[in-house]
């Protein structure tokens, strides 16, 4: 997560102070997101070192400096929001490899592995959605941050819904699939 | 005491080589004001224990209680009654009958028991109210979108003094807005004593429910556990 652009952005409504800053930035993500004082500040000077932000009173640090964005840093903000994170490679997913794990160790059932994750994945979502009833209404920032996370929370069960039925298939038919090692140095290739 | 109980419930179809079990030595218990959901696949079972649950269909064997009378031992009027009076059922293409308008839609379950025409329309557009559908209690099915037909749907299983409320798929084909409200509809009927399963593959869906149950070929594989407070989600986040 980027906490310079977010700094950015809540500047962007006007000059502010740095521990006002931390408080809107945890508001506005509904808490979910705590922010130390301390990264605050070295944001900021990190931010007036590049030219996009500038304070009140540069040579002074603490709360009582006040810091402003500069056209630079709004060019920076507005280039920022219109690019996509770069999502081209598959991350190394911890899930991912104990699924692929779990097929070569003896002994172990993978569809008992599977279960065990989509039980406290679906646990995990049980809770987010618990506070989406009770604050939601109110709430407009909160509520995307968790249906954000609800949404990537139920694409691993998605993919593990769909992992089991594929490997379920597979054993059906075990020459019609493609093997894991196969698939996983295509992986490895593409990256 | 459970409202909605399955004992040891077991479904095949078919017989000898040919026998399919849908369903085996299925335990379900809920209680008025929970919701459960039933999730799994398709072809997993789901609908097949929502249609026993409903006395639409009956087990091989085991027992199925609601509100702790047995099934199996209840005449055929007497269920005709209990699913007439008791048990509202959405469905995933809504069911709402084409010549009907949404009211009459709703009333209809309440004439059907014998409750007076013009007091039935008065319940129905009461239910209808309920969930932001009053100015289109006149029109018909056709008339309206996906989302307000669920809501009909929705009206009409909750009308009058249902007290087991049995979905399947219930957001059907909506958006996540729409099936979202829908599961906020259901949760507010179990907050009024209605005991709810809702039959699911979809996992923020189920995640409104109180307990959730996995259903593979045929059999309860686990359970969620009940979750801790929302509250330790922001507390792990701080940490």
């Amino acid at each position: 997560m980027s906490v310079r652009h977010a700094l950015l952005a809540l500047l962007s409504e006007g000059p502010k102070y740095g521990l006002q800053l931390r408080h809107e930035f945890e508001s506005g993500t509904g808490e979910i997101w705590p922010l130390n004082i301390g990264q605050v500040y070295t944001t900021l000077q990190r931010l007036e070192r590049d030219g996009l932000i500038e304070s009140d009173e540069p040579e002074r640090e603490g709360p009582q400096n006040r810091f402003r964005i500069t056209e630079s840093g709004s060019a920076e903000l507005s280039a920022w929001l219109s690019t996509p994170p770069d999502m081209t490679s598959p991350p190394r997913d911890e899930l991912v490899i104990k699924v692929l794990s779990a097929l070569r160790v003896p002994g172990v059932n993978v569809h008992d592995v599977i279960q065990i994750h989509r039980r406290y994945l679906v646990e995990l979502m049980q809770q987010w959605t618990r506070l989406k009833e009770d604050e939601a209404d109110f709430d407009l920032q909160f509520a995307l941050v968790v249906d954000a996370e609800l949404f990537r929370l139920d694409a691993i069960v998605r993919w593990l819904d769909t992992a089991d039925g594929r490997l379920k298939r597979a054993a059906l038919e075990p020459h019609a699939q493609p093997t894991m090692p196969r698939l996983a140095r295509r992986l490895v290739v593409r990256r | 005491m459970s409202f909605l109980e399955l004992r040891r419930v077991s479904k095949s179809y078919g017989e000898g080589a040919t026998e399919v079990h849908a369903l085996a030595d299925i335990d379900l218990s809920v209680d008025r004001g929970s919701l459960v959901a039933v999730m799994g696949p398709s072809g997993s079972g789901k609908s097949t224990l929502l249609t026993i649950a409903g006395s639409l269909e009956k087990p091989t064997s085991g027992e199925v209680l609601i509100d702790g009378a047995s099934l199996e031992t209840m005449s055929h009027n007497d269920k005709a009654r209990l699913r007439r009076r008791t048990i509202g059922y959405v469905f995933q293409d809504f069911n709402l009958l084409a010549g009907l308008t949404a009211v009459e839609n709703v009333s209809l379950p309440l004439e059907l028991d014998g409750v007076q025409a013009r007091k039935a329309r008065v319940e129905g557009m009461s239910a209808l109210e309920e969930l932001g559908l009053a100015d289109r209690a006149t029109h018909y099915p056709d008339e309206l979108s996906g989302g307000e037909r669920q809501r009909v749907a929705i009206a009409r299983a909750v009308v009058g003094e249902r007290h087991l409320l049995l979905a399947d798929e219930p957001s059907g084909a909506l958006d996540s807005t729409n099936g979202e409200a829908v599961m906020r509809m259901i949760l507010a009927a179990c907050k009024q004593g209605v005991a709810a399963v809702v039959v699911t593959h979809d996992a923020q869906l189920a995640s409104w429910a109180d307990r959730v149950v996995f259903l593979r070929d045929g059999r309860v594989v686990d359970q969620t556990v009940p979750p801790p407070s929302p509250e330790s989600l922001l507390e792990r986040s701080k940490l």
